[in-house]
């Protein structure tokens, strides 16, 4: 065999890889939308129906019905504002910790990355206990805090990172001009690290948009988000699959934008700390 | 970037500037998790939640190293946690030395595999109960096309943790194998060409100029898995709820259920702890490798 006829084969065997890689990746969430699409009858007979006339009939129900609306508008409401928020405030601390020596600086940053590691389920007894005594359970506020609170440790990790990668000199010129310290992040330190910001946003508001388990136990019937709302159609209605992963499949849809449109910041967000040390 | 002046700015101004994270961190993890701490010692049913808890010592901790289910829940941890960190491992760092290099449409399959790691863990647990369902799920009707008799993937005490095992390894190879090709692109081009003109074979290369180089990378990526999986509650939560009976009943599950089921809110924050204080010491080899690639 010649060399290019072997580096041929080679070539076609990785494609081989890739593409099972992509059906093993892609089967269940093909699964998913196509059970979404289909009539009730269709989506359980065997063998499967591979081929069949799509209906929009159980996202209308979905829609329409039960109060999709409310727990859509609530996750809406909970993740946008707290990806707001938390932006906002980890990007003023992850400022300070970049640009200032000051005593105490470094268990700060080693405590937020403790922070980064604690797991939502280890916090739902004592803010349950908390939210009870302030009466923020039931409300979005809590719901708002408690993501923040969860998210701002890699926020301020991950735009630490970007701010130390600025040159000084522009914020050191500005500093000579006599603009205040807030005045130069604003206006010099910000613009430049938008792109760390849309990593921090994706991955705050994917974390407060799929978040279930705290969201469970501190929501009520009014309050509840998306991912508490599927979970407890399954235990209701057992059967009614064609609505269950519709609801799943709408759950979905920001992960398919994000996917799609921001890979490059996706990745960034996933490798930052491991790859870079 | 250390060497830079920063002489001249006001220190008042940085603690200014890092109070609303300190005010959202102290109010919402620092004083619950403590207030978790002293609860561990405290006996408080959920239902006389307006009642004032008990106070009990240790006993929480005592009755937790006795308990069946605690022990349960520990050994289907370990058996989880180990089983998913070692085949993502494997399997997602064979994927990315296969694909390594520039290889036409790559990045559009990096793309894909992005996927189940945005999807949501509610929907990720949804989506595979269907697929495992033992008449109209399609895992048993591809296993019968091959001749193989219906698995009750769920409902098999001998199967289940299996399942959630194959579910989590779907979910997460992908993220092995990003980490792990981000960790090869980084890997000087000259070194292993200087190491294949010397004569080393591909496995040579292999073991002695790439695996070394992103053996940190590996590290992390397993420390990082492993808190992850250690944490990992939700699609378990949703797929089995921890059974048939606890064999699936992971410990942050076993927390969970302690607390809103058993409604003993004392003795789920001493599983709080513990639970805890495992992630500590997890993290802390991140940290200590983190914290000196920053001196670096």
């Amino acid at each position: 065999m010649t060399i290019r006829q072997k580096n041929a084969l080679l070539l076609a065997a990785k494609y081989v890889v890739i593409i099972v890689g992509a059906l093993f990746v892609l089967f269940p969430i093909y699964e998913m939308i196509t059970t979404s699409l289909k009539y009730e009858v269709d989506a359980f007979k065997i063998p499967p129906q591979w081929i069949f006339k799509p209906t929009f009939a159980n996202y209308r129900e979905v829609l329409f019905q039960s109060n999709f609306a409310r727990f859509f508008a609530n996750s809406i409401i909970v993740a946008v504002v707290s990806t707001v928020v938390s932006v906002a405030v980890g990007a003023l601390a992850a400022y300070a910790l970049a640009r200032w020596r000051f005593r105490g600086r470094t268990p700060v940053v080693v405590g937020t990355l403790l922070l980064r590691m604690i797991p939502p389920v280890i916090l739902v007894v004592p803010v349950f206990v908390l939210f009870n005594n302030l009466g923020l359970t039931n409300g979005r506020i809590g719901l708002i805090l408690v993501y923040t609170a969860l998210t701002l440790p890699f926020n301020v990790w991950v735009l630490r990172t970007f701010i130390l990668e600025l040159p000084y000199e522009l914020e050191e010129s500005a500093i000579i001009d006599g603009c205040g310290d807030l005045t130069v992040f604003l206006r010099i330190v910000t613009p430049l690290i938008t792109p760390g910001m849309a990593v921090a946003s994706i991955f705050t508001f994917r974390i407060a948009w799929n978040e279930f388990i705290l969201s469970l136990v501190l929501t009520n019937r009014v309050t509840r988000t998306l991912p508490v709302a599927v979970s407890l159609f399954l235990t209701d209605t057992g059967t009614e699959w064609g609505k269950i992963t519709a609801i799943a499949t709408i759950i979905a849809i920001p992960a398919f934008v994000f996917t799609f449109t921001a890979a490059k910041s996706l990745i960034t967000g996933l490798t930052a700390g491991a790859v870079k040390g | 970037m250390s060497s830079h002046g920063i002489a001249g700015r006001k220190p008042l101004n940085a603690y200014l500037f890092l109070l609303p994270a300190f005010a959202v961190l102290a109010g919402v993890l620092l004083i619950p998790i403590v207030n978790g701490l002293r609860l561990s010692f405290f006996d408080w049913p959920l239902r006389n939640i307006s009642k004032a808890p008990v106070f009990v010592g240790f006993r929480n901790y005592v009755e937790l190293f006795r308990s069946e289910f605690f022990r349960a829940s520990i050994r289907a941890t370990l058996i989880f946690t180990l089983s998913v960190v070692s085949i993502e491992l494997v399997v997602g760092t064979a994927i990315a030395l296969v694909l390594e290099g520039d290889i036409p449409g790559l990045r559009f399959f990096r793309t894909l595999y992005v996927l189940p790691i945005m999807i949501a863990p509610v929907v990720v647990g949804v989506v595979w109960r269907f697929m495992y369902h033992p008449s109209y799920g399609k895992i048993n009707f591809f296993l019968g096309q091959m001749g193989i008799n219906p698995v009750g993937w769920l409902s098999d005490p001998e199967v289940a943790m299996k399942a959630v095992i194959i579910a989590d390894v779907w979910q997460w190879t992908p993220f092995v194998f990003l980490l792990v090709l981000a960790g090869l692109q980084g890997v000087p081009k000259d070194l292993s060409e200087a190491a294949r003109v010397d004569g080393a074979n591909y496995t040579q290369t292999l073991l002695f100029v790439k695996l070394p180089h992103i053996s940190s990378v590996l590290g992390l990526t397993a420390v990082l898995r492993l808190i992850d999986s250690f944490r990992s509650l939700v699609v378990i939560f949703n797929m089995t709820f921890g059974g048939p009976g606890v064999t699936t009943e992971v410990l942050s599950l076993h927390l969970y259920k302690t607390a809103f089921i058993s409604q003993r809110l004392g003795l789920s924050s001493a599983i709080a702890v513990i639970l805890l204080l495992l992630i500590f010491a997890l993290s802390f080899v991140l940290i200590v490798r983190g914290v000196r690639g920053e001196k670096r």
